[in-house]
């Protein structure tokens, strides 16, 4: 069976059939980013003088400063609790390490009202102030911008924890030896040495904080603090203007830009690998030092995951005991799980394809439609709902004029737009990243050598894909649909604002019940959503102690 | 399996990788090419195991053409076994497995049988059910090879099977390696940079550069009788200096070299090949050198020597004739092989 082993010229500059399934799965995000990137280009007029005078300062500077006090305190949090639980010894640093990630399992709306339902002037804690001190407001209210900086910064330090500690643990304590051999000490060693060499992770992990905060829209609806985000909301739910709502996502999806090409720039400059150095000799604190790392860890702990935690607990239970796990919940339940199952299952599979599609077809232009595809984590839900939704309002339209015509009278009613289409194209967009990053990685253990060695052991074509491929390849999908599995569960935006009528999640109902401040009916689907969260934790763990 | 390559070219992007490879390997030899980085000898393989095509000429198993101008026989028809630089263990497989992984032409008890038998040829039966990732680097080595050798193959390729492995078990693997593919009496090519694992491996070795094949011989022809300059200068050590052709001889600085003058022109000026075992160290010789280096080597001792006319000799003396740098020994010349090129230049290079 002799093939022919001369490639066409023209095979060198045109992408093979390969292509388009990278291009058919980047479809979705690059129709989504044009149409909204497109409308800053179009300003509407009629919309556009409402939105200047009434809507964008307050908006605009409310994200401004939201973004800017979160970035900071999460780098100054992150950094330090990573470089405490890497390179220091003190009493419990082995379970801190990996019980300070447990905070990602708690969506910002979740912490967000549990904090208000805490601290408010209503609430238990102010209301056993008074009972000690006397009447008056002993806290500052909880529903202001340093409330809700202070709540997000809680739920999102983890990004930086994560590489920040990787940097440090890669960077070992030899670096810190160096340091010292040219007479710093270990204080001056981490300005002058560890922090420097780790300062480009760190700053990716920051920029990504950045993303999920200009992302957010639970966490901001809850605290009736109006960001982009939330204008957009309500330019679709109140304004029923959909130009004024993608004219606004315009202009987050050119904040997004700038921090994802910051972003991107900082990652080409982490690319030296700096040696191993083993494990084990950590710098040993002294007695007061010790519980004072000890404290520090276990304070962020406490506010950001076991009192909230403990609390939802608590009004769950209430909740339960009240009969709150009727027939409704477990309807929310499924809705959830099975909406969550679905779209990880599509996205999963979609993930393999785009990997599949980049090694068979390893032309710039499959690598571009691959980095578009999964372009999409940084865009916020409400801009992707938007961005979705338009194109396929536009496609239903011109369906709808063709079956008039055909039909006349008869012509049945489509509506594509507000479909499952789109929502889970929006869902597709939103983390085909998440799926696509764990196979990826699996895709590059498959070298070409392995192929090669198997081809020569006559083994090819299907039963190569079968034997070798998949197994090697399993690992990887599991987690990929587990990451988005559980993204999807905590997802809200792109479900508040595309769900079809009558759908309602665990999400939204945590939404529409703080709404109306019910904060003990929320906590049954929120302790449900941290219980799925808790899962990509144990993930995370598990391969930062394998890289340990 | 007879391997044949006939003017083997292979090109990419229009530069000539290989231009015009031809060698042959009997049933039974080991062959290995060996070379620099970058010199084709990789190619070479992967021309032979069918994972690149050849522009010109071809390769022949037994009487078979496999590859040609147009014209290739999938890597996973030939029957070829082949063993890769990083082992390419299947990770995701244990030692077992990865070696039944080649016999699934065979009904599966047969295959456990001969997985098993295979691994215990090679003293690796206590790691039948082991990952990869828990070996050693020898131990990852010799399961590539039983992986590679349980399907009989009747050509066995090997990719700088050893420069993943520290020098010493480098050395001792070779030894077992030869030994075991003489057992089986299977044909054998191998690519390496290192001359040591050529020479304890193989029975022919090619001296590759640039795409060319410079010399396809045994490893004493390719140290005493090197075809030209450059085979000279990679296979092992020796210097090169001027010399004139006379009756009977070439007279070098140092003296007459005997022989080697036969089918050159008396008064033609030639450069001379000195290896260190043509300079022999005799105290009661009149003809002395300086010493400006020494470099001990256990059994003997590598002198670097000065001669007054300014070039430097190599001499391997046993090691108890300890002499210090700077004192003048004697030294007698004591070359069975005379080996001359063409003038070249007016240099004086040690190698």
């Amino acid at each position: 069976m002799p093939v022919t082993p001369r490639t066409h010229w023209l095979r060198r500059t045109l992408p093979g059939p390969w292509f388009l399934v990278a291009l058919a799965i980047a479809l979705p995000a690059i129709l989504a980013i044009g149409v909204v990137a497109g409308a800053s280009f179009s300003p509407d007029t009629e919309v556009w003088p409402h939105l200047l005078e009434f809507v964008l300062p307050r908006v605009l500077s409310n994200t401004f400063w939201l973004v800017l006090g979160v970035a900071i305190i999460t780098t100054i949090l992150g950094t330090g609790l990573a470089w405490l639980t890497a390179v220091c010894e003190f009493p419990g640093r082995g379970i801190f390490a990996w019980a300070l990630l447990l905070p990602l399992a708690i969506p910002g709306y979740v912490l967000g009202f549990v904090a208000i339902g805490l601290l408010e002037y209503a609430g238990p804690v102010q209301g056993f102030l008074r009972e000690w001190l006397g009447p008056g407001g002993w806290l500052p209210p909880i529903r202001s911008r340093a409330g809700i900086i202070v709540v997000l910064s809680l739920t999102l330090y983890p990004y930086v924890y994560l590489v920040a500690r990787s940097a440090f643990l890669t960077q070992g304590k030899r670096v810190l030896e160096v340091a010292q051999s040219v007479g710093f000490n270990s204080v001056q060693g981490f300005f002058k040495v560890a922090l420097p060499m780790a300062r480009p992770w760190i700053a990716g992990g920051v920029m990504l904080v950045v993303m999920e905060t200009l992302a957010d829209f639970g966490t901001v609806a809850v605290f009736n603090y109006d960001t982009l985000t939330t204008a957009i909301y309500h330019a679709w739910f109140g304004l029923f203007s959909v130009k004024a709502a993608l004219q606004l996502a315009s202009f987050l999806v050119l904040g997004v830009f700038i921090v994802v090409a910051l972003e991107q720039w900082l990652r080409t400059r982490a690319r030296y690998h700096p040696g191993k150095s083993p494990p084990g000799d950590r710098i040993r604190l002294g007695v007061r030092n010790r519980w004072l790392g000890f404290a520090c860890c276990g304070l962020v702990l406490l506010l950001a995951f076991i009192l909230p935690f403990t609390q939802l607990l608590i009004w769950a239970w209430r909740d339960v005991v009240g009969g709150g796990l009727d027939l409704r919940f477990w309807g929310f339940a499924w809705r959830s799980v099975s909406l969550s199952l679905t779209a990880a299952g599509t996205i999963t599979v979609a993930a393999l394809l785009l990997n599949y599609a980049m090694r068979l077809d390893p032309h710039p232009l499959s690598h571009l439609a691959g980095r578009i595809a999964t372009l999409g984590y940084a865009m916020p839900g409400t801009v992707l709902a938007i961005g979705i939704f338009v194109p396929l309002a536009f496609v239903n339209n011109q369906l709808q004029a063709m079956l008039d015509f055909l039909f006349a009278a008869n012509a049945p009613q489509l509506a594509l737009q507000t479909g499952l289409a789109t929502m889970l194209l929006a869902y597709l967009v939103r983390f085909l990243a998440v799926a696509h990053q764990p196979v990826a990685a699996n895709m590059l253990r498959i070298t070409p050598a392995i192929d090669e060695s198997v081809r020569v052991l006559g083994v090819s074509g299907w039963a190569a894909l079968r034997r070798v491929h998949f197994p090697m390849l399993r690992t990887g999908l599991l987690t990929a649909f587990a990451l988005a599995f559980v993204d999807l569960m905590k997802e809200m935006p792109i479900t508040l604002m595309t769900r079809p009528f009558g759908w309602e999640t665990l999400a939204v109902r945590v939404f529409e019940m703080t709404s109306e401040g019910q904060w003990q009916q929320a906590a049954l689907p929120a302790c449900a959503i941290v219980l799925v969260g808790l899962l990509p934790v144990v993930i995370l763990t598990r391969r930062s102690e394998h890289e340990a | 399996m007879r391997l044949e390559l006939d003017n083997v070219v292979q090109a990419y992007r229009k530069r000539e990788v290989l231009q015009g490879i031809s060698f042959r390997i009997e049933q039974g030899e080991i062959g290995c090419l060996l070379g620099p980085s970058g010199c084709g000898k990789t190619t070479v393989l992967r021309c032979i195991a069918g994972f690149e095509p050849v522009i010109a000429g071809q390769v022949i198993t037994e009487n078979t053409v496999i590859s040609g101008p147009g014209f290739t026989v999938p890597p996973e028809l030939r029957g070829i076994g082949m063993v890769f630089q990083d082992f390419s263990l299947l990770p995701h497989l244990n030692v077992l497995e990865n070696v039944e992984f080649g016999l699934h032409f065979l009904p599966s008890a047969q295959r456990r049988e001969r997985a098993l038998e295979t691994l215990a040829s090679m003293g690796l039966s206590n790691t039948v059910d082991v990952y990869p990732h828990e070996l050693s680097g020898g131990q990852q080595q010799r399961v590539a090879l039983a992986r590679a050798l349980a399907p009989n193959p009747k050509l066995l390729l090997l990719d700088e099977p050893f420069s993943s492995l520290d020098s010493e078990l480098r050395h001792r693997l070779s030894i077992e390696v030869r030994e075991l593919l003489k057992e089986r009496g299977t044909t054998t090519l191998m690519v390496t940079h290192d001359q040591q694992e050529a020479f304890s491996i193989a029975d022919r070795i090619g001296v590759m550069l640039d795409g060319q094949l410079m010399q396809w011989d045994s490893a004493y022809q390719l140290y005493h009788e090197p075809a030209n300059r450059f085979v000279a200068d990679f296979i092992g050590r020796g210097v090169i200096v001027s010399g004139v052709v006379e009756d009977g001889g070439i007279r070098i600085g140092l003296g007459l070299l005997e022989g080697g003058s036969d089918k050159l022109t008396p008064g033609t000026v030639v450069d001379v090949l000195l290896r260190p075992d043509d300079i022999v160290h005799d105290d009661d010789s009149k003809l002395t050198a300086r010493v400006c280096h020494k470099e001990f080597r256990g059994a003997d001792i590598l002198y670097t020597l000065c001669l007054d006319c300014g070039d430097h000799l190599y001499a391997l003396v046993p090691s108890h004739h300890n002499h210090r740098v700077g004192e003048h020994i004697g030294v007698r010349l004591e070359a069975d092989h005379v080996v001359t090129f063409p003038k070249y230049g007016d240099q004086k290079n040690p190698t």
